[in-house]
């Protein structure tokens, strides 16, 4: 596969279908394709030559699922070129509404997708119906999850999917403090149950163990989704606008998305859950620490699968970040921070729940957009993903195809690549010779 | 079309939905959402529904005899047009769900783009992979039932047309 450093255009989000190929001859796999099959929609090039103002909105449609992820990153992109410092409040307001989309985000990864491969059945749907079934407990657990991360989500930034109420600058709508002590009685009722999924995801013995490259967001101060510089397994820190420039662009002829590698080693990396709690497990909040002390003794870890299990972990950290915010978050009624017009070139680079996400503006003095670019994790993650399954099936061409299959499917799952990829992307070519 | 019966797998025998969820070219906006409806609808659908299609949920997947078939996105090839083809002649009613699949907006942007915005990079990929000349609403593709509207699609209206069949094949009563 080549290696060239070409200017990065993308364009579009990477969702929905893939597929793997794998040619084996004389036993020995020969070639591993994992095709990123969706249609591009050009969001990138759509964008430019429109109004800024209207951006943000427009490019949260790249993602359903973490459409508050693409939302922020691009208002960041904008406050940056533009100028605009947001406020404190502001500030707590959009890690509160985050912390809502990584609760839904995640445990809609974990409970629906990958859930069944640890029950043995093909899908929810196959749960038993019985209470005293631990399936059956979890997917219910599940339900309250996902449920009080929307709830957040509608709380503060109006709607969980394509966010009406932010802004550059801050909020078209401040939300309501009277909605938050159900919120925080429902986040402390919550624990519980997330503590059972942490359990649930430790206690999957299943491995892939492969030495790789973590890049991830640090925040020196806390565990942060949305500010700090990246950093590496080597120690490499990057300013967020550097970031870009220490990558390596990848046409991939095979796939619709494209991949990276990271100059600094050359080779493949993980973003992700996995990426974060290895690099920032010390900043987890002191709750979330004190109670998954024993699920954290498995990180730093190598296993792919546990990325999983960090995302549960993830699950109870942004729970417990919550509950601090809305304790303590004093909502006076503050208009959008705004800035007269100025040209300038703004990068928004923030922990997606699937791993880093870039976004860069560049606005020239009228307000219009000039240039766009997206990095999405994803993507980021492909070369990894397809370096993970040759292993995989490397050492484990004596399984029949259809444990061939069920494994292959499930590392690429533990990846949390995007929604209907998570649980059904592959369409398996397997071609003995 | 192959028919099938309502009929549950399980050991009751009342009878279910055979529907079908799919995705083309969106955001899927709209199956997140549905996937948080499950939140609150499990095990009522579950009861009166068979989800015989739906690959957000599940690996094992059959369009033989589809009551209904939910279809979101919008089209961007051939290769999409024939399986959302293969969909509606395996299904008795068809519900386009959401902007995109409603509208094709904001999915057909490239259909507007001047030739001077499609660069070296868009370029490859439109002869590389099998691009149609523009991206089509669902309903320039296939006859479409019923129709979804919103980006995500507005749960009422989604609730409301999901009763609907369920009411049309017997499954619930009229209220």
């Amino acid at each position: 596969m080549p290696n060239r450093n070409i200017v990065i255009d993308t364009i579009a989000k990477i969702e929905g279908n893939a597929g793997l190929k794998v040619v084996i001859e004389d036993e020995v796999v020969k070639d591993l394709q994992f095709i990123v099959s969706d249609y591009r929609r050009f969001f990138t090039t759509a964008v430019r030559g429109r109004r800024v103002v209207a951006v943000p909105s427009f490019l949260s449609r790249i993602c359903g699922t973490c459409s508050v992820a693409h939302l922020f990153a691009s208002l960041m992109a904008v406050e940056s070129a533009q100028g605009i410092a947001i406020t404190e409040q502001t500030r707590a307001l959009r890690r509160l509404a985050y912390d809502g989309l990584m609760i839904r985000d995640h445990a809609l990864h974990l409970y629906f997708f990958v859930l069944p491969d640890i029950l043995g059945v093909d899908s929810i749907l196959d749960v038993p119906d019985d209470p005293d079934d631990l399936g059956h407990t979890l997917l219910h657990d599940s339900f309250d999850i996902k449920r009080l991360g929307t709830a957040i989500s509608n709380a503060v930034v109006g709607a969980a999917i394509h966010a009406p109420w932010p802004t550059a600058g801050g909020f078209l709508r401040n939300p309501d403090p009277a909605t938050f002590p159900d919120l925080l009685a429902r986040l402390e009722a919550v624990r519980p149950k997330v503590l059972r999924g942490i359990d649930t995801f430790f206690e999957w013995d299943a491995s892939l163990v492969r030495n790789t490259d973590y890049l991830g967001l640090r925040n020196d101060t806390r565990f942060d989704f949305l500010e700090g510089d990246v950093l590496n397994s080597n120690g490499r820190r990057i300013a967020r606008p550097e970031f870009k420039d220490y990558l390596h662009y990848v046409q991939i002829p095979h796939s619709h998305a494209e991949g990276y590698r990271f100059s600094d080693t050359g080779e493949d990396y993980l973003v992700g859950a996995l990426a974060r709690i290895n690099l920032n497990r010390d900043l987890l909040h002191p709750r979330t620490r004190d109670d998954a002390a024993s699920s954290l003794s498995a990180f730093p870890s190598n296993n792919v699968y546990h990325n999983n299990l960090a995302q549960a972990i993830e699950i109870l950290q942004c729970v417990d970040d919550a509950i601090d915010i809305l304790r303590t978050v004093e909502l006076a009624d503050e208009k959008p921070v705004r800035a007269s017009s100025q040209a300038g070139t703004g990068v928004g680079l923030i922990e997606a729940p699937r791993g880093l996400l870039y976004h860069m503006a560049k606005i020239n003095e009228d307000g219009v957009v000039e240039d766009y670019d997206v990095i999405v994790p994803t993507a980021q993650n492909q070369i990894n993903i397809e370096n993970d399954l040759k292993d995989y099936f490397d050492e484990n061409l004596d399984k029949d195809e259809e444990t061939l299959r069920v494994n292959a499917e499930s590392i690429v799952r533990a990846y949390d690549p995007c929604m209907s990829c998570a649980t059904n992307f592959l369409k398996i070519d397997l071609i003995r010779r | 079309m192959e028919r099938s019966p309502h009929q549950t797998s399980g050991t009751d025998q009342q009878e279910r939905l055979v529907v079908g969820w799919f995705s083309f070219t969106c955001c899927e906006d709209s199956t997140i959402l549905f996937t948080e409806l499950l939140n609150d609808h499990f095990d009522r659908w579950k009861r009166m529904v068979e989800f015989r299609h739906m690959k957000a949920l599940k690996a094992n997947n059959s369009l033989a005899g589809l009551d209904v078939a939910f279809i979101e996105g919008a089209i961007s090839s051939e290769s999409q047009a024939r399986e959302v083809k293969r969909i509606r002649d395996n299904a008795q009613y068809v519900v386009a769900i959401g902007a995109c699949a409603c509208t094709g907006k904001p999915s057909t942007s490239r259909n507007q783009f001047a030739s001077a915005q499609i660069n070296e990079r868009i370029r490859w990929y439109l002869g590389h992979f099998d691009y149609g000349k523009e991206v089509k609403t669902l309903d320039e593709v296939i006859q479409v039932d019923d129709m979804v509207r919103g980006c995500p699609m507005k749960v009422p209206s989604f609730l409301q047309t999901l009763n609907k069949y369920l009411e049309l094949f017997g499954i619930v009563e009229h209220a």
